[in-house]
């Protein structure tokens, strides 16, 4: 490798000897093409046109009414796929493409980064599949059946709790044997070196965008900007547009669950242990002797006991505020942003409006929250109606 | 303690390596089997501490990890267990291992006190080269052998580079894929000997998909100084949960007999 994927002493890619060519060839590609005119022509054409870039910053009134302060919603819920997946999926699918692999393989939690890879399987001719957990296939049936249509196979995993991190080591270990003609779509800024530092860079846009349309839309940069953290993409890609903006306060919003104190959550930084794990050293939900724990949470896409390196050091550094909201309270903020915008919000995204929530009566009025609506809710409706019924 | 160079080099013979997960099904029948495999004739031992996410392990070791952690191993319960097993027999022991268990542990803790339990060498399985340092400096200084992979996609300048770092032997892995028995030995596992041999004087020993006497037969006709069997033996273990003495004797009749053609 040329670099060694450190965030501070976060990251790395601690991964069996047999994957270091692969994951080499990804990086000596990544550094190729990023700066290269034509991949860079091709990738925003086709971000703008089969994506949907830029995405609106949109003012949520009558939701800022009701929390008491100004709250202004970065809607990549409306890209293409309805999640902010697709920015990392494009991007990659491209460099696959570049780098002459003819099949895509690669995990999903909530189905979202599934889809999205399906899709641009699709798009590009690719034979894929998708490795997703059978807890999460059950949950997310409609994803799934999306994902077929796009013609990718879906390869349930049985193996651990049937979600996200089994999904990984299952995709590991078919990379592991397919390793020449397979490219592994990682779907977050998690797991070896360089997955962290791509899937940043694809994502990037939607912090670029954010600060430039607060700038140009409210005419100011905002006082805090709020997003959901699982493996924490979406997070990263908000969060780069304005770690530079000191004044500007920045908060990463974690799984609960049941409560940070039931031990059913995914609140990997709030109470995780540094350790290695997927590839990467970063704050783990473990055991004491280093036994991965099971997680929880109502949102399939942020059910997983690791976190991404650099929001690691970003937490130790004290840039970035983490904190956690508990299922409940995630419902409240569906139902809540639902009935005064009309927007669903996935449930992830729902972690980081459940915060600004959790803020009603705490802040100026003045104030002004950017919150990444990093996808919409309509995969979610089942798990609502089993939580929630609607009366 | 003699090093893997010397056990090798006594033998004048490719030396026969069998891999437990340590505590599969559970501690006292895992004991019982492996001191079994060593009265049968093990040169060797390669044991693994088993891991909740084993990503470089195929189905038979995940499920021999699940057996054994649901029995509850741990990794201090572990080191006793190898304490155990070289007070029975003294016996060159390898350690498999997941990097997280090490870290957690403390690494300098670990080695010491694996080595004090009589341990040889450690492979931590998602630790490459790159990273080597952070295991391989240490274990020097605690006076234990290191042991890393090369596998069919690694190039010559990076084997070489593995082979410098290497004081134990090289785990040559024969095919690309986890850990699990085939029908058939990768045809990969020639060349990839011979060229390993070619770059460095360090012992090389193949392992993954090995499962019959006959593949046993082909790598040590490659000119490999070990061979090293794992999920075929794991699994004799998974098919006998119900009778143990059964468990021991076809474990160790699988041994004479694949010893019988090194």
């Amino acid at each position: 490798m040329k670099h060694n994927g450190r965030f501070g002493d976060f990251g790395g890619f601690y991964v069996p000897e047999v994957l270091i060519p692969a994951l080499e060839e990804i990086e000596d590609a990544f550094y190729r093409f990023k700066s290269d005119p034509q991949f860079v022509a091709e990738l925003d054409g086709l971000s703008a046109r089969y994506a949907g870039r830029p995405t609106p910053l949109y003012f949520a009134q009558r939701f800022s009414e009701h929390v008491g302060f100004k709250v202004y919603v970065k809607r990549e819920d409306l890209l293409h796929g309805g999640a902010h997946k697709v920015n990392n999926t494009l991007g990659q699918g491209l460099l696959a493409k570049h780098m002459g692999k003819t099949k895509l393989i690669a995990e999903t939690g909530a189905g979202q980064h599934g889809l999205a890879t399906a899709m641009i399987g699709a798009l590009f001719g690719m034979e894929t599949k998708i490795f997703m957990g059978t807890v999460d296939t059950e949950r997310q049936s409609v994803n799934v059946h999306k994902m077929k249509l796009c013609g990718a196979e879906v390869i349930p995993v049985v193996g651990g709790t049937g979600t996200l991190k089994d999904a990984i080591n299952d995709a590991l270990r078919y990379w592991t044997a397919h390793v020449t003609d397979t490219f592994y779509l990682f779907g977050s800024v998690c797991g070896p070196h360089p997955y962290p530092t791509v899937v940043k860079h694809f994502q990037s846009p939607i912090g670029t965008e954010a600060r430039a349309q607060c700038l140009e839309e409210v005419g100011r940069l905002p006082d805090m900007v709020v997003a959901c953290v699982g493996g924490g993409s979406n997070a990263i890609g908000i969060f780069s547009g304005f770690v530079e903006d000191k004044d500007v306060k920045l908060i990463g919003v974690e799984a609960g669950g049941e409560g940070v104190r039931t031990g059913k959550h995914c609140a990997t930084l709030e109470i995780g242990k540094v350790g290695v794990f997927h590839g990467s050293k970063s704050y783990l939900l473990q055991s004491e002797e280093g036994q991965i724990y099971e997680t929880h949470s109502v949102s399939a896409g942020l059910d997983y006991p690791a976190v991404g390196p650099e929001h690691c050091l970003l937490k130790d550094t004290g840039r970035v505020e983490y904190v956690t909201a508990d299922d409940e309270d995630v419902l409240d903020a569906f139902e809540i942003f639902t009935k005064s915008e009309g927007i669903l919000p996935a449930l992830e995204s729902a972690h980081a409006l459940a915060y600004l929530i959790s803020q009603k009566g705490k802040l100026p009025a003045e104030t002004i929250a950017v919150i990444n609506l990093s996808g919409r809710g309509d995969k979610d409706v089942g798990i609502v109606e089993e939580y929630r019924p609607v009366q | 303690m003699t090093t893997y160079k010397e056990t090798f080099e006594k033998l004048n013979r490719t030396a026969l390596i069998p891999f437990f997960v340590i505590g599969d099904p559970d501690f006292d029948t895992s004991l019982a089997v492996v001191k079994a495999a060593v009265d049968a004739g093990a040169d060797v031992l390669e044991l693994g501490i088993p891991f909740s996410d084993p990503i470089a392990d195929g189905p038979t070791i995940q499920k021999a990890d699940i057996r054994a952690l649901a029995a509850g191993m741990t990794v201090q319960k572990a080191l006793d267990f190898i304490k155990q097993v070289t007070d029975h027999k003294p016996i060159p022991i390898g350690l498999l291992v997941y990097y997280n268990l090490v870290y957690q542990y403390g690494t300098e803790k670990f080695l010491k006190d694996f080595k004090a339990a009589g341990g040889s060498s450690v492979l931590v399985a998602d630790l490459s080269i790159d990273d080597a340092d952070e295991i391989a400096i240490p274990a020097k200084d605690t006076g234990l052998e290191t042991v890393f992979m090369v596998t069919p996609v690694t190039s010559d300048g990076r084997a070489k580079r593995i082979a410098e770092k290497t004081t134990g032997f090289i785990y040559t892995v024969s095919l690309l894929g986890v850990t699990g028995a085939r029908e058939s030995l990768s045809d990969m596992v020639r060349p990839l000997v011979t060229r390993l041999k070619k770059l460095t004087d360090v012992p090389v020993c193949v392992g993954f998909g090995v499962s019959t006497p006959r593949h046993a037969k082909e790598i040590a006709s490659a000119g490999a100084d070990g061979v090293i069997i794992g999920s075929k033996i794991v699994k004799m273990i998974e098919d006998n949960l119900d009778d143990k003495q059964k468990m021991q004797s076809e474990i160790a009749a699988f041994i004479t007999q694949v010893k019988a053609v090194l």
